[in-house]
């Protein structure tokens, strides 16, 4: 058959020269090049003592978002859990009742709300669907664990702190997204 | 052949179709069907008098008859206009009427809540179609938003007059199918809104109905209320021996749990056959129903996300290399995940669910697991920084 491409290269099989049979001058030059790595600037950073910046465009670990009253924004409309192409999103919605208007945005909420971290595959899409603002991608990642189960975040974990009560909390765990895109 | 009905030839998008004298241009458009039917909110086939009310099915008559060629002046709801022989008749291929359908939807949404999210309609309403197809994708209208008092009309049916459009089915259903309406439209123009007197509650055997023939989320069936979302049910064709109706319903089942019994839709979103309240509210068990299979979902709905038809599953081949013993599960997801509990029946609640529904606190990941890393950015650098 005809080659396809001209990419072919043809092997030469010459024997081995002396110098290139004790190798001497091939460790060398290996050798130099590790050297040469010595006076070059690091790649590597000391973690966790030192920190490489997020880009504000980092799809991160979730968090879902308060209003500035602190009440929660998600309303469980599912649309999250349907855009997610891994189906990481689970949820259950409850009623609001009477006097809990001061915890949730809106008439129903998300009484339970999980998502698998180990399904999750961070693609960003679960904050593009949302129509209430309530889940942002942070600009951090799921931390490493010994347990399948703890990759199981559900609302307690996924809720940033209360305004009212922590306000640096909320800005720092809202991150600068979040605060974007609200005008 | 005396006896033979004279049929009348109409043109509608330049697609001729002879129809039965006395038929409506709606009507001989769906016998076309596809793209050139004109969508419908108010008029029901199965609802006597119904139509003529919310004006999405408008279309231009370029040509009126043989007889008498000239256009109508203006546009004509179609559901309410009789076809004439010879008559032209345009809709999508009219600039008018895709224009004039524009306007009608955003007069439909003047005073429409953005209540998608916490809609239970959300994913089988017609004004969303309508408005996806052929709305505009901003509002122009700055004022309030008409609101009402929220207003209890029995255990069954859950009434949200804020995104009612006043296309009257409802109260159709109740003068044709029921012994008598207790229900209907007071007030006039801006201010009507559809109420019972003094609140007395809808308690009549097929008053269910009035929740399918809805074709916005004004009226919903507050067994389901919250429940789940449409798209995440899995709607199964089901019937059983029903002493006062024809026991034909849709199941809307999540696993084995019956969430939601509809009648079933024909393709124009009407009901095939009414069906009973004792179907629709009482037999949420999947015991109770006979199933046929698999409701077919037109593959453009949402509700068809995640229905895997026609799924061929690839040999297991881990259960074969083990010799035969099953895969040791390493997380039964059950055991962890507080959604879903196989305790907790949601399907059995007679309403939504509220707080204290779910007892059992979310324990935090670091509660759990004490070695667990911190998780939001803050805790990182709260972390780092005190070291
Ligand atoms: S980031 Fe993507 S995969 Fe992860 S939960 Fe959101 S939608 Fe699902
Ligand atoms: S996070 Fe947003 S998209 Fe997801 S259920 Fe809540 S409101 Fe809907
Ligand atoms: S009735 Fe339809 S358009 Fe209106 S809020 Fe409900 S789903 Fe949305
Ligand atoms: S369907 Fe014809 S006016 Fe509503």
């Amino acid at each position: 058959m005809e080659a396809l491409t001209n990419r072919v290269k043809v092997m030469e099989r010459k024997p081995m020269t002396f110098v290139e049979k004790i190798y001497l001058w091939n460790i060398m030059k290996g050798m130099m090049i590790t050297l040469k790595h010595f006076f070059k600037k690091k790649a590597t950073i000391k973690y966790p003592e030192q920190k490489r910046p997020f880009s504000p465009v980092w799809r991160g670990l979730q968090i879902l978002n308060r209003d500035e009253e602190g009440r929660e924004r998600c309303t469980a409309c599912g649309l999250c859990a349907v855009a997610c192409p891994a189906e990481a999103i689970t949820m259950e919605a409850a009623e609001r009742e009477p006097g809990e208007e001061n915890l949730y945005r809106e008439e129903k909420y998300a009484a339970k709300y999980e998502i698998n971290m180990l399904r999750c595959i961070f693609c960003g899409l679960c904050e593009e669907a949302c129509p209430k603002d309530a889940i942002y991608l942070s600009e951090t990642f799921t931390p490493s664990n010994y347990t399948r189960e703890s990759f199981i975040y559900n609302k307690s974990d996924l809720l940033i702190p209360d305004p009212k009560t922590d306000p640096q909390g909320f800005a720092k765990a809202r991150g600068n997204r979040a605060k974007k895109e609200e005008v | 052949m005396a006896d033979e009905k004279k049929m009348m030839k109409v043109t509608i998008d330049n697609i001729t179709i002879e129809v039965e004298p006395g038929t409506s241009i709606l009507n001989a458009a769906r016998q076309i069907g596809g793209e050139v039917t004109p969508p419908a909110m108010c008029y029901y086939s199965k609802l006597k008098g119904s139509g003529g009310k919310c004006r999405t099915c408008l279309v231009e008559v370029a040509a009126g008859s043989t007889a008498d060629p000239r256009p109508m002046p203006k546009l004509v709801a179609s559901c309410r206009t009789n076809v004439m022989d010879g008559m032209v008749v345009k809709n999508i291929t009219s600039e008018k009427v895709i224009d004039a359908r524009k306007g009608v939807v955003e007069f439909l949404l003047i005073n429409h809540p953005l209540d998608c999210p916490i809609c239970d309609q959300a994913g089988e309403c017609s004004l969303q179609d309508l408005g996806y197809s052929h709305g505009s994708d901003d509002t122009r209208y700055e004022f309030p938003r008409r609101t009402f008092e929220k207003e209890n009309i029995g255990p069954y049916i859950q009434l949200h007059m804020t995104r009612c459009i006043l296309c009257y089915r409802c109260t159709y259903v109740a003068d044709q199918l029921t012994n008598e309406r207790v229900h209907g439209v007071l007030d006039r123009g801006d201010h009507s809104e559809i109420s019972t007197y003094i609140s007395k509650a809808i308690d009549n055997d097929f008053s269910g109905n009035m929740i399918d023939v809805c074709p916005v989320g004004a009226l919903t069936d507050k067994t389901f209320r919250f429940k789940n979302r449409v798209w995440f049910l899995k709607p199964l064709d089901a019937h059983r021996d029903c002493p006062t109706c024809c026991g034909k319903v849709t199941l809307w089942n999540r696993g084995d749990e019956v969430y939601r019994v509809t009648a079933r839709k024909d393709q124009w979103g009407e009901v095939e056959e009414w069906i009973c309240n004792t179907c629709r509210f009482e037999k949420k068990n999947t015991s109770d129903w006979i199933i046929e299979g698999p409701t077919k979902v037109n593959r453009h709905s949402v509700i068809s996300q995640g229905h895997y038809v026609g799924l061929k599953m690839p040999p297991e081949t881990l259960k074969r290399v083990m010799d035969g013993r099953d895969p040791r599960i390493l997380m039964e997801i059950h055991d962890v995940s507080g959604v879903n509990k196989p305790e907790i029946h949601l399907s059995e609640l007679p309403g939504p669910a509220h707080s204290h529904d779910f007892l059992e606190k979310d324990v935090t990941r670091a509660e759990e697991y004490p070695g667990h890393v911190p998780q939001t950015l803050a805790d990182v650098d709260a972390k780092t920084d005190s070291r």
